[in-house]
């Protein structure tokens, strides 16, 4: 019994230790990783912060670092992301919401099982085609039967593509929250004699609200980050404007047109893309606690 | 409603036709609302239960989920404003049965009911009836206290809302009648605001009791209503019980033998077959089936030789 019960700790073993190693590594990767673009970000932004006071930056309603004289104010990429993405969203929240209340609370399982996996599908499908669709498909419908003068490069096609392309996520997020509101709540409201409109617009969605606020906001952090689509589709015309017809110039779009170019490192252009950047990942980060910090405030007890 | 009613009696056997006849007359009273129900408080020479109007019938029903016939050929009529418990062993169908009746049933993919369902003489299965209001008509507490995530107040109007009672003052008066019935206005008038769930279990299903009775239900179906709560909580839904008693036509699952025959005038005992059906083994006065049960299964159960 003594030999066995000390024959040694298992955890302290040889395999156990390389599992745990492993495992550990992982992680670290992807940790070091967020650390490591971080650190790039910050570091290369200062540079940029020490050519252009971070005032003119954020004030500045003047984008213009290719020409001369050149002008760093960001406000013009910032108000054509905010454009894009708040179409996308006016799209996105209403018909990812329906679809979210009609899968958990209307639609017969089999119905059930071929429209979440299509739904999947169009998650899965690569922004570059939805950019494609936009441009070559959404802009001439929309110029032949609505806007027949606008411009081939426009914020409006690229918000709705980018809006059903985020449908996904909102629906996806917004039917796990609908299906974690307990079955007694539900039947609480049905015995009482509601509806199952009643039961889902007034029991179900407010119960699930605080997850329906996260999707929501979670979907409009993609529509910000969204890069391919309006590269593609929205033009490059950094432009402050709230006119979705125009065209303009998203942060995100902005960053592949320098990337892209002949831009000589150590320049002002240069280190734009790292402050451009940084700012997009503090908008992104934003949200994402944003949407964190609301699923705990508003988060029901039931 | 009420000439559907009597079409449907007129149609019935000649037995039956008077029953149902009698259970309809029995519905319009009810309708009547507080006063013929003090009334009927007041005079306590009401007829031995048994004798009673019927509230609900069944005849030859059976439940099936798919396949899985859950209830077999259930025939029996539940004496209006009279307390029934419903008792057998687990998974027995005492849960299905009791749902039957307000057609939460409805709510299972897979789920149909076969035989006749009648409420007041109503035929309750009818493509014609409504089920939003045949739910209020029949009212359901269930087993876990599940309170709307709304406020106190908010949990009582959930239903006058729906029905379309949009006064404050007409909403005010039934939060408080119906907290009051429900033997809980005391403790929360001064917090009526407070969420729901933020009470104890044993308040909760007292606040889930008057919600029931705000729909104005003539029939309330209770779900094991105590087997979440404390003694103490547990005497107090008792009392609660026979009281409404006098009033509504109540229907109780209980797995509690001496619950069963402290609150109930009628027992029906079910009993699963070897098919795993559930079919009804007995129905009768409470005191007949706990002191001279006709069946053996019964006498067995009662006595815990199985549960």
């Amino acid at each position: 019994m003594a030999t066995r019960l000390l024959s040694g700790n298992r955890a302290e073993r040889g395999g156990e230790m390389a599992i745990h190693a492993v495992l550990l590594g992982a992680s670290v990767i992807s940790i070091a990783t967020t650390v490591g673009i971080v650190f790039v970000l910050l570091s290369e932004s200062l540079r940029f912060f020490d050519l252009v006071s971070v005032w003119d930056f954020l004030t500045g309603t003047v984008w213009t670092p290719l020409f001369r004289p050149a002008h760093f104010g960001v406000l013009p990429l910032v108000a054509g992301t905010v454009l894009v993405a708040g179409i996308a969203i006016i799209v996105a929240a209403p018909v990812g919401l329906f679809t979210a209340i009609f899968l958990s609370e209307y639609a017969p399982d089999r119905f059930r099982r071929i429209v979440k996996p299509m739904l999947e599908i169009l998650a899965g499908v690569p922004t570059v085609v939805y950019g494609y669709f936009a441009l070559t498909f959404v802009t001439p419908l929309l110029q032949r039967w609505l806007l027949p003068d606008m411009i081939i490069f426009n914020a409006l096609s690229a918000g709705l593509v980018m809006g059903v392309m985020i449908i996904p996520i909102v629906s996806s997020l917004t039917e796990d929250a609908m299906l974690a509101v307990p079955r007694s709540l539900r039947e609480a409201a049905y015995a009482l004699g509601a509806t199952k409109f009643e039961v889902a617009t007034r029991v179900v969605t407010p119960a699930a609200l605080s997850g329906i606020v996260a999707a929501v906001i979670l979907g409009l952090s993609r529509a910000i980050g969204e890069t391919m689509l309006v590269t593609i589709a929205a033009g490059a015309t950094p432009r402050l404007t709230l006119n979705p017809t125009e065209s303009v110039q998203t942060m995100t779009a902005y960053i592949v047109q320098v990337s892209f170019g002949e831009t000589p490192q150590g320049t002002p252009v240069y280190y734009t893309i790292f402050s451009v950047g940084l700012l997009l990942f503090v908008m992104t980060l934003a949200m994402n606690i944003l949407g964190q910090w609301v699923v705990r405030r508003w988060r029901q007890a039931y | 409603m009420t000439h559907q009613q009597t079409e449907h009696a007129n149609n019935g056997m000649a037995p039956e036709a008077s029953i149902t006849a009698a259970a309809m007359d029995g519905a319009l009273t009810a309708h009547d609302g507080a006063v013929t129900a003090a009334v009927g408080a007041a005079a306590p020479e009401r007829p031995p239960a048994p004798d009673r109007p019927i509230s609900l019938r069944t005849e030859n029903m059976s439940l099936y989920y798919g396949d899985f016939r859950a209830l077999r050929d259930i025939t029996v009529g539940i004496p209006e404003r009279t307390v029934t418990a419903i008792i057998g062993a687990s998974g027995c169908g005492k849960s299905s049965f009791l749902r039957s009746f307000n057609r939460m049933n409805d709510l299972i993919p897979n789920a149909r009911i076969e035989g006749i369902v009648e409420m007041s003489g109503v035929p309750i299965y009818d493509r014609r009836v409504d089920v939003a209001e045949l739910r209020r008509a029949v009212g359901m507490v269930f087993q876990r206290p599940n309170p709307l995530p709304l406020s106190i107040y908010e949990n009582i109007a959930y239903g006058p809302r729906r029905r379309g009672v949009r006064n404050r003052a007409d909403l005010d008066g039934i939060v408080q009648r119906c907290l009051t019935q429900a033997a809980l206005w005391d403790e929360v008038k001064d917090k009526l605001k407070q969420p729901g769930n933020e009470l104890s279990g044993g308040q909760q299903q007292r606040l889930c009791i008057a919600r029931t009775l705000a729909v104005e239900p003539d029939v309330i179906l209770m779900d094991e209503p105590c087997s979440a709560l404390d003694p103490a909580s547990t005497l107090r839904i008792e009392e609660l019980m026979q009281e409404l008693g006098h009033e509504y036509t109540i229907l109780v699952v209980t797995h509690n033998m001496q619950q069963a025959a402290r609150v109930s005038e009628m027992t029906a005992f079910l009993n699963m077959a070897e098919d795993r059906a559930g079919a009804l083994v007995e129905f009768g006065p409470t005191s007949e089936i706990f002191t001279n049960p006709q069946e053996k299964t019964t006498e067995d159960y009662i006595t815990g030789r199985f549960s």
